[in-house]
């Protein structure tokens, strides 16, 4: 069984069919990758595995447990972490401040704790802050773990969003666009950051990416989705092949993103 | 034009010497040795003024949790200051309980209102809860108003001051070192919590819900509990309010007095702790100092904050980095 399974997901918002009879699923361990012309239900169809949007019909299983009706924060606990399509950091709080975020879901020290510093507060503290300076060093950011996370150059930003993320213990990690707006030898980091987030830590990751030539090299699998269809699924070499993809992206009034 | 650099101005200075780890625990000394010495300087007037003033911080560092902190706008605070005062009041006279056993009555019957409040509209975004906090600090005025438990618009009065081993605490001078010891309470309480997982989900919650929920955090708990902490604070404020003047009525709790705190909080420096004490005294002192101008003080004193509001919109206290 995979690790996440979509099951006709059908998502409507005021009448209009954003996702329709989406069908899917991630293996553990795997790097997969969802693309498709702008306005396919990508960013829906992650919304929807991550319990923003709650689609109208279907089911979603990960690793066993039901989270299509779980509210987002059920789902984080349960092991699916994401980023957003334009960074979202906490602002005004330092980049080791916004990555120990990812940590809340994993502790529970609660009020009592804080006023009376208990042991275990103090325990579990201790554990927060090292594990969130573990998850940006493995990021390579941990050097700008005390500045303001929004002060950072953008390609930093979206690593300690990634760093906060893996702060949640996830086994899959979602991906929004994580290299939109990075150089070219920011990409490359991308592409080897996400090589071992898979190897080292055995997390999944399903990305999303405009980036076609990126896509072709990190995914072991890709599915294709137009007009909230999944219109295609297999390895790169088939979907490089695939008629029905190249009509997809040509038939944009831009001639299509993909470089094939 | 000359631009001045925050450290120096006035309250880039004083906090700096905040900000100086080294120059804090000296200064923190000079605080609590001019606390301990402005009664016998300033005379018993200023005392009382001195007072409420502590109170006020009391107040306001609760108030502080749930604006400050978490982002709530509560504009109905002073029900929870309500709560405190006449579940003493209430229980000394219908049980006749001692005030050390009562009060923790009143943190309960504050945590349960806060909690009955709350979870229902705190799933709604903010601006449905100043709506609900507004109508809710009515209800309670205008229960306590028109209840016979309550004593209706007279009031409750003879609440028995408190007695703490072997001694009665019954003074103005009595008052005013307790409400001290509950304002340094108060601040390291803030403190702590702002410094823990709890206060920091304050923070997530209040910068982007969104993204706070998708690190795992449960934005409705989290806010309830900033809403029920802070409606611990008042009701503590209200139950030592209740016991220094051993008589209440409705009019100590109207919609005035939530709005002054919440102004003090907001003039102070939202999420500040030392900028939300400098409002609790501005707050309750200006108008003291501003005697002298008799009927033209308040008019007076609304301008300064206007213009403190003008020229600091974040409040007087600078931001932090």
């Amino acid at each position: 069984m995979a690790l996440l399974e979509l099951e006709n997901i059908t998502l409507r918002f005021a009448g209009n069919t954003v996702l329709d009879g989406v069908t899917f699923s991630v293996e553990a361990r795997s790097i997969v990758s969802l693309i498709g012309p702008n306005g396919a239900g990508k960013t829906s169809l992650f919304n929807s595995i991550t319990g923003f949007y709650k689609p109208q019909a279907g089911a979603i299983s990960f690793d066993g447990l039901q989270t299509l009706r779980l509210k987002p924060h059920q789902v984080t606990a349960a092991g699916i972490a994401r980023t957003f399509q334009n960074v979202r950091l906490f602002r005004d709080m330092t980049v080791l401040e916004n990555v120990m975020s990812g940590m809340h879901c994993r502790t529970k020290a609660g009020a009592i704790g804080a006023l009376l510093r208990l042991p275990s507060q103090r325990r579990e503290e201790a554990l927060i802050h090292e594990t969130a300076a573990e998850c940006l060093d493995f990021c390579g950011v941990l050097e700008d773990r005390s500045r303001i996370a929004t002060t950072l150059a953008y390609g930093h930003q979206r690593r300690v969003e990634i760093a906060r993320a893996l702060a949640t213990q996830p086994r899959l990690l979602l991906l929004d666009e994580p290299a939109a707006g990075l150089t070219a030898g920011e990409k490359e980091d991308l592409i080897a950051l996400i090589g071992r987030i898979r190897d080292e830590r055995g997390i999944s990751v399903l990305l999303i990416e405009h980036d076609t030539g990126l896509v072709m090299r990190i995914s072991e699998r890709i599915s294709v989705l137009d007009h909230g269809v999944l219109i295609a699924e297999g390895k790169p070499k088939e979907i490089q092949a695939n008629p029905k993809v190249i009509e997809a992206y040509l038939g944009q009034d831009d001639g299509g993103e993909l470089e094939l | 034009m000359i631009v001045r650099s925050p450290a120096t101005s006035p309250m880039g200075r004083l906090q700096a010497v905040w900000d100086d780890k080294r120059l804090r625990y000296p200064l923190v000394a000079v605080i609590f040795a001019l606390m301990a010495i402005a009664p016998h300087v300033l005379g018993p007037y200023a005392t009382v003024i001195l007072t409420n003033a502590l109170l006020y911080v009391v107040l306001c560092l609760g108030l502080n949790i749930v604006v400050g902190y978490a982002g709530l706008l509560d504009l109905g605070y002073a029900a929870f200051f309500a709560v405190g005062a006449y579940t003493i009041g209430i229980v000394h006279h219908v049980l006749g309980l001692d005030f050390w056993l009562t009060l923790p009555l009143a943190v309960l019957a504050a945590a349960a209102a806060g909690i009955i409040i709350g979870s229902p509209t705190l799933r709604l975004r903010s601006d449905y809860l100043a709506i609900v906090t507004l109508g809710f600090g009515e209800i309670v005025r205008l229960s306590a108003r028109n209840l016979q438990i309550t004593g209706g618009a007279s009031g409750i009065s003879g609440i028995e001051q408190p007695w703490l081993f072997g001694w009665h605490i019954s003074s103005p001078l009595d008052f005013y070192y307790v409400f001290c010891v509950l304002a340094v309470f108060a601040v390291i309480a803030s403190l702590r919590l702002a410094d823990s997982r709890l206060g920091r989900a304050w923070l997530y919650v209040r910068h982007d819900e969104d993204a706070a929920e998708a690190m795992g955090i449960d934005r409705v708990k989290v806010k309830l509990a900033a809403y029920v902490t802070g409606a611990i604070f008042g009701a503590i404020g209200g139950a030592f309010f209740a016991v220094n003047l051993s008589a209440i009525s409705p009019e100590s709790f109207s919609f005035r007095q939530s709005v002054l705190v919440l102004m003090a909080v907001v003039l102070g420096g939202m999420g500040k702790i030392p900028g939300v004490i400098l409002g609790a005294f501005i707050v309750i002192l200006g108008p003291e100092l501003l005697r002298d101008l008799g009927d033209m003080r308040l008019l007076v004193f609304a301008v300064g904050l206007l213009l403190i509001m003008l020229f600091r919109p974040s409040g007087i206290w600078p931001r932090s980095r």
